[in-house]
């Protein structure tokens, strides 16, 4: 099964990081294929931010993402540049803190930078809180993969508030039942 | 793993020794982790102030033995073409990463060409003939890195590792072998004159502390390596025998990759271009598409085109206006088509299917 996968929002998110972190999982902990790519400008911070994963059982040719089926948006900048197409079949998960539109297709609304900064202390975390989201709705990849892999990359010190943030995501689709 | 970071493994791998660069997007990952992991393997890494510089440390490195290299893009490479000229004329073995960003100038400095083929050709002053390996996977990042190290010793000559921003920046699976291949440098025979060539047309390298009393100049020089620059027969056959160690060696060293020799309609790649073809092949099961991976670019391997004998076109997709295509095209009468794109898209398979006539 291939699916691909687009995040978005501003530079200093972890809008790459979380690709990363995505296709880390799948290829070392799932045993598939990933490839990750990003699109990103000269500057520092700020601006609109997109990164991709590919994830398939097979070899992955072609490294770009062309009609993405999964969606992680966590700025209106984000939606407006990389979001707005989205095709019908495809599925959305949303920074409801952040994004103001709503897509056509499928919306899974986390308010995941309110979480990150009232729960968790931490507005840095909210990109963890939605790849929690993101796995608990689509299961692009396993559970057990992402903790893994998000314990690889991110800093010393920092493990348990990354287990908590990707916990919070994961309680957050399943309190409210929403799967795709 | 990321290219880059395969390119520093690799580079690591092959035991390069010495590293001294400039940072530059998009190739500043290969210095960051040659910065983190040389140390502790016993070797340098410096920043030099600036890309003329870089390009000169790692000709002093080379010469006292070390397998040294640099990694830039665009920007950074133009201002090493001065050295990379006197890197050629005393025979330095040496590796510049250039990981191809848009140009002119600044240009683009995160999205992907490769507009800098020629210039990694003809690019400083003077005639030479140029080693350029070109990688479209993650995992070739690794592999021919250590290549242009084995290259550049035996050949002694700077070998370019012409990449990309999409394979440097790209992550993807890499499989990392427990051994590399390593092919030495020969060192200069005693009673030898520094600069007698062995039958390959290089000459043993006299490395710095070892006993030789060797001159080094990118002046025309005699094979004892003394300035000798108004002897025209001299400097022929120097310039010569320069250009020919690497000419005579084209079709042993080439490296390029075959698929379906049988085909009508053949594309021509290198660099991330590869890897929309590949798609367009995978997709077009049923109907012969050839393709010619080019993994070296230079020096050209014009005898590749003969495996494609029932070729009525070749298609080239490249992240420049045609500059490996215009080659291409003056070694066959076949109608090549140009594909050129500019601004840091890679080619669609769906525009490629169009024009190799295969169903979207």
């Amino acid at each position: 099964m291939r699916h691909e996968v687009r995040f978005s929002g501003f530079g200093g998110q972890g809008i790459i990081l979380s690709a990363v972190i995505i296709g880390r999982a799948a290829v070392m902990y799932d045993g598939k294929y990933a490839v990750q790519t990003q699109v990103y400008g000269p500057e520092a911070r700020g601006g609109a931010s997109m990164s991709a994963v590919i994830i398939d059982d097979e070899p992955i040719l072609f490294p770009k993402v062309t009609v993405p089926d999964i969606y992680v948006i966590m700025s209106q900048e984000g939606f407006e540049k990389y979001g707005a197409s989205a095709q019908e079949g495809a599925v959305m998960i949303i920074d409801s803190t952040l994004v103001h539109s709503r897509p056509a297709c499928t919306c899974i609304e986390v308010p995941a930078t309110k979480e990150a900064r009232e729960k968790l202390g931490r507005d840095i975390v909210a990109n963890i809180v939605m790849l929690g989201a993101l796995v608990a709705a689509t299961h692009v990849v396993s559970e057990t993969a992402i903790e893994r892999a998000i314990l690889d990359s991110v800093p010393k010190g920092t493990e348990k508030l990354n287990q908590s943030a990707m916990t919070r995501g994961f309680e957050l689709i399943k309190e409210r039942g929403q799967s795709a | 793993m990321q290219g880059n970071i395969a390119c520093a493994e690799g580079a690591l791998a092959a035991g390069c020794n010495f590293f001294g660069g400039y940072p530059i997007t998009p190739s500043t990952e290969v210095a960051e982790h040659m910065a983190i992991k040389l140390p502790k393997k016993n070797g340098t890494f410096i920043q030099m102030e600036d890309e003329i510089a870089s390009m000169a440390s790692i000709i002093g490195a080379s010469w006292t033995g070390a397998r040294a290299m640099t990694a830039t893009s665009g920007p950074g490479f133009s201002l090493m073409m001065e050295n990379i000229g006197y890197a050629v004329m005393t025979e330095t073995p040496c590796v510049v990463v250039n990981i191809q960003r848009g140009g002119p100038s600044t240009g683009q400095p995160t999205m992907a060409a490769a507009g800098d083929m020629m210039q990694c050709r003809f690019g400083s002053h003077g005639d030479y003939s140029a080693i350029a390996l070109c990688p479209s996977s993650v995992q070739e990042m690794y592999e021919l890195t250590v290549k242009a190290f084995n290259l550049a010793d035996r050949f002694r000559v700077p070998v370019f590792l012409m990449a990309d921003e999409i394979i440097g920046h790209m992550r993807e699976r890499i499989i990392i072998p427990d051994k590399v291949e390593h092919i030495p440098r020969r060192p200069l025979a005693p009673g030898v004159l520094p600069f007698h060539p062995e039958d390959d047309l290089v000459p043993g390298f006299p490395e710095f502390g070892k006993g030789f009393g060797v001159h080094v100049t990118g002046l025309t020089h005699d094979e004892r390596g003394y300035p000798c620059a108004t002897n025209p027969k001299l400097h022929e056959q120097l310039v010569m025998r320069l250009y020919n160690k690497i000419e005579h060696a084209r079709k042993e060293i080439a490296d390029y990759v075959v698929t379906n020799p049988d085909a009508e309609t053949v594309f021509v790649t290198y660099g991330s271009p590869a890897r929309s073809v590949e798609q367009v092949i995978h997709d077009a099961a049923g109907e012969k598409i050839g393709h010619l991976r080019l993994k070296m670019v230079w020096p050209f391997p014009e005898h590749a085109i003969a495996e494609f004998p029932n070729a009525a076109r070749f298609i080239i997709p490249e992240l420049n206006l045609g500059q490996v295509a215009r080659e291409f095209d003056r070694h066959t009468r076949v109608p090549v088509i140009q594909v050129p794109k500019l601004g840091g898209d890679l080619h669609l398979p769906a525009e490629l299917k169009k024009l190799a006539g295969v169903a979207a």
